[in-house]
């Protein structure tokens, strides 16, 4: 395998204009004659197959859920950043490339990086067609607000519902290509696996969830659009429905799937609460505005928040990095609030939780005006955890929230599988080692909205429409591997749920690969994910039938792929012998606890090569160079 | 706390359902109503049998996919709550609960607790958009709106599509659902431009489905998790006058 990156020659700032012109083009009438699937229907799947189909390709398009809009793109509160300098506060396309490239802790790809930061600003002229109501100011322009990680005002934001805002309009797009019969849409539907045809992505099997038929689908081309992999830790902030199985069957057919151990861990989650928890709810970061962070100076301290006076609370965001303070990045915060409760300063059941106080805002702004900000999100807490943040502070704890490794692809976002692409949170390509808060949403539309549609018809330009039938023998032995493991996990019938399992996997890599990793944990981890799958093949208890709606079965075969999955999620974190963002090595720190990187040995992405079931993967490495940033030790204070 | 439940379950669409009794031991108070069916279903699998079907995804009462009625409420009647985010601190030990599906015609049953809702899905596509295409579009601040109106659009935006108001109604009305999405793009100068078309169209959608009439009793706002207001229902019916009038 060889990691061809293709980024084209010259200034960063003229690649994509110089690109996009020398792409090559396919003509109206002949775009109909070449379909796309596109599986996923977030922020990313939606906007791509809406804009496909309005190009004239004919699209296809799958979502597990019961409509597309149900994706968990929903669920992002905060905003989605964009180098507009509406506030006039200094802020440009060049700046919003350089926060992501120093907030990924120079681990992305520049040329990648100055792509989305210039696209940035269509995207919200293009949101605001749609008619996302976007929030404005009394003279109806659109406000802005601040997020983690950067020093100007850039971020659009619907409430506290910018992500449901924002899918809603790529959704409503789709419908309307649906309703014109340019999409074909295929909701409560399962890619299992990926088909190749002489090398090339050429189509999918999937299973109808109602049903239980596999069936099969050809296209020219296949776009995945399958969202991040945070659900191996079990409790995260993805919906419980998020899988890496269509990521993870297209890394076994060839795809390689570039820094799996850059995970998010989110500084502001509402905490676990007990075995029973699902999943882990998400306070927007943008209640870092106007919450402050604080634990108590004193070890065990047992006071209740409103007793500890001034003088003995440690505000330790604003002392350990005075000049962004609460805004401090993700992983940055994160760490932190570890660290205090590692101290044995934490608060809340467990001493696992760090005050977010809203106090000191209340009285500068008044109640109301917290209300007006965040009213929402005050509500969320008060139904989850019976307590008033207006009364006392939030107890807040870092959760697993995002995941910036992904499939690897080169600047037109395809695959190392030639016909296979991969947008948003799947692949792996713009936010290096951490992710900037409001970035997410960007990314998605970005390469949804402005990027595959361009890069997909250069593919197709080059290739001539080449769709096979559906009884080529691919896809007749790709469906006999999905229908074998179907029968294998309903015919275990051992002693343990799917979710046991499930919850098991996220310990160990919650407890050995988490927000702090070391040679000896990742070591571990190594050796008891194989043993916990082995159990799992012998083990498990999966009930109900294939040819029906199943969703123990659907779950199992989900966590059968996390538990290959985390595997190659440790591997990565172990090989990858530096910190940087979200992958914090203990070996590597610098004095005062922060992420120290190796630029030396370390300044590459690392792109996995999948080399059958019980052989270890195959590292190839792609050179991360910096011509326009100077890479420095990442500094907050 | 120890609580029975009373749980609809029904094989497929075409098969008949029952009402099926099930203890739920040691639930805690900090549990989401959906994790106190994740561990009854952890204790029906154990046993062998089929877990109980039911939808839900984000769970945190946003991508509105959970859909469940809780003795005889929509997401169990808490002012503002998702079933998803509803705490089981709500509930008393000993308590007796039926769990069913949405009851709609238009929302058949697929198993259990699970209902087919593609019928909002061809309501949007009938209309529920603005009309414009990627790229070419003006400068995001080219057109102001005041304040006013985009916030109003966006309390119409809210909407989650659960269909919560439409298994309140005894109509199996989805005037809510429809208003929200109309009201939401016609407050907004970008979807005023076709707001004919789109109430005619959404709503002869809505008919063709089969969803009843609206008659005003406002069961829908009552149990509706994000408060959609019955005023976008007034709105809709001023507009659909309007744009019948014109004869469009």
């Amino acid at each position: 395998m060889k990691l061809d990156a293709k980024i084209p020659s010259g200034p960063v700032a003229q690649k994509w204009e110089k690109h996009k012109f020398n792409l090559k083009l396919v003509n109206p009438a002949n775009k109909r004659k070449f379909e796309v699937i596109v599986v996923g229907t977030g922020l990313a799947g939606a906007s791509a197959a809406a804009t496909l189909a309005e190009l004239g390709y004919v699209v296809k398009t799958f979502c597990f859920q019961d409509s597309p809009r149900r994706a968990h793109s929903i669920a992002a509160q905060g905003g989605i950043n964009a180098a507009k300098n509406y506030q006039n506060d200094g802020d440009s396309v060049h700046r919003l490339f350089y926060d992501t490239i120093k907030g990924g802790d120079f681990r992305a790809r520049e040329a990648n990086v100055y792509r989305l930061a210039q696209v940035s600003v269509n995207i919200i002229d293009q949101c605001v067609a749609q008619g996302v109501p976007f929030a404005r100011e009394y003279g109806g322009l659109l406000d802005n607000r601040s997020f983690g990680g950067a020093q100007v005002s850039r971020t659009f934001y619907a409430r506290g519902q910018t992500g449901q805002q924002l899918l809603l309009g790529a959704y409503q797009a789709l419908s309307r290509q649906i309703g014109l019969g340019t999409v074909t849409m295929f909701p409560r539907t399962e890619m299992l696996d990926l088909v190749l045809v002489d090398g090339h992505a050429k189509g999918i099997v999937v299973r109808d969830l109602v049903t239980g038929k596999i069936s099969s689908h050809a296209a020219d081309a296949v776009v995945l659009a399958t969202g991040g992999y945070g659900n191996v830790f079990y409790l995260s902030t993805n919906a419980v429905g998020c899988n890496v199985t269509a990521a993870y069957r297209a890394y076994k057919k060839g795809a390689a799937f570039a820094n799996p151990c850059y995970t998010q861990i989110h500084p502001t989650c509402i905490p676990v609460s007990g075995d029973h928890q699902s999943k882990l709810t998400l306070m927007s970061e943008s209640l870092r505005n106007d919450g402050r962070v604080w634990v108590s100076k004193k070890k065990g301290d047992k006071r209740r928040s409103q007793e500890i006076p001034e003088a003995e609370r440690d505000y330790f965001l604003e002392r350990k990095y005075p000049s962004f303070g609460n805004l401090a990045p993700r992983d940055i915060s994160s760490r932190a609030a570890k660290e205090a409760c590692d101290d044995g300063r934490g608060v809340g059941p467990g001493g696992l939780g760090v005050y977010l106080d809203f106090a000191d805002s209340i009285k500068r702004l008044s109640q109301e005006k917290i209300q007006e900000r965040y009213g929402n999100l005050f509500e969320m807490y008060e139904r989850i955890t019976g307590e008033n943040a207006y009364q006392q502070p939030m107890r807040i704890y870092p959760a697993v929230h995002y995941t910036m490794g992904g499939l690897w692809v080169d600047y037109n976002l395809m695959s190392t599988i030639p016909g296979l692409f991969v947008l948003g949170e799947a692949n792996f390509s713009d936010h290096g080692a951490n992710r900037l808060g409001a970035s997410a949403l960007m990314q998605g539309l970005a390469d949804g909205y402005f990027i595959l549609p361009y890069t997909i018809g250069d593919y197709f330009a080059s290739n001539k429409p080449a769709k096979p039938s559906t009884s080529h023998p691919e896809f007749k032995s790709a469906e006999e591997s999905v229908t074998g493991l179907t029968k294998r996990l309903l015919s275990t019938r051992g002693k343990r749920t799917v979710r046991s399992f499930h919850r098991e996997l996220g310990q160990i890599m919650w407890d050995k690969c988490g927000m702090a990793r070391s040679e000896a944990s990742l070591k571990e981890a190594l050796s008891r994910i194989p043993q916990l799958r082995e159990e799992f093949y012998k083990n498990v208890n999966v009930t109900g039938e294939a040819g029906s709606l199943n969703q123990a079965l659907e779950h199992a075969g989900r966590v059968a792929d996390f538990l290959e999955f985390g595997e190659l999620l440790c591997l990565d974190a172990l090989t990858r012998n530096e910190s940087c963002g979200g992958h914090f090595r203990v070996e590597h720190q610098t004095e005062d606890g922060e992420a120290r990187r190796d630029d030396e040995k370390c300044s590459h992405v690392s792109a996995w090569e999948y080399q059958g079931s019980g052989r270890q993967p195959v590292l190839h490495k792609e050179p991360l160079s910096y011509e326009e940033v100077k890479m420095s030790q990442r500094s907050y204070k | 706390m120890k609580l029975t439940l009373k749980v609809w379950r029904q094989k497929d669409q075409e098969s008949p359902g029952h009402f099926e009794t099930y203890q739920a031991n040691d639930v805690s108070p900090d549990m989401s109503f959906l994790e106190m069916l994740d561990v009854v279903n952890e204790g029906i699998i154990d046993r062998g049998e089929d877990a109980i079907a039911f939808d839900s995804d984000c769970r945190e009462g946003i991508c509105g996919t959970c859909s469940v009625v809780i003795n005889g409420m929509p997401h169990g009647g808490h002012r503002a709550t998702t079933a998803c985010q509803l705490h089981m601190r709500h509930f008393t030990d000993g308590q007796t609960i039926y769990i069913e599906p949405w009851r709609a015609k238009p929302f058949p049953v697929l198993k259990d607790l699970v209902v087919d809702r593609a019928a909002f899905e061809r309501i949007v596509q009938a209309g529920g958009f603005v009309s414009v295409r990627t790229g070419g579009t003006p400068d995001a601040n080219a057109i102001p709106i005041p304040k006013e109106d985009a916030d109003r659009a966006m309390d119409a935006a809210a909407c989650i599509g659960c269909g919560a108001c439409v298994a309140a109604c005894k109509n199996a009305s989805a005037m809510l659902f429809v208003a929200a999405k109309a009201s939401h793009l016609n407050t907004l100068p970008q979807g005023k431009v076709e707001k004919d078309r789109r109430v005619l169209g959404m709503v002869a959608a809505m008919d063709k489905e089969g969803f009843g009439n609206c008659t005003v009793t406002g069961s829908c706002e009552a149990v509706c998790p994000k408060e959609i207001s019955l005023d976008f229902i007034r709105q809709l019916n001023g507009e659909y006058l309007i744009a019948s009038l014109k004869g469009k």
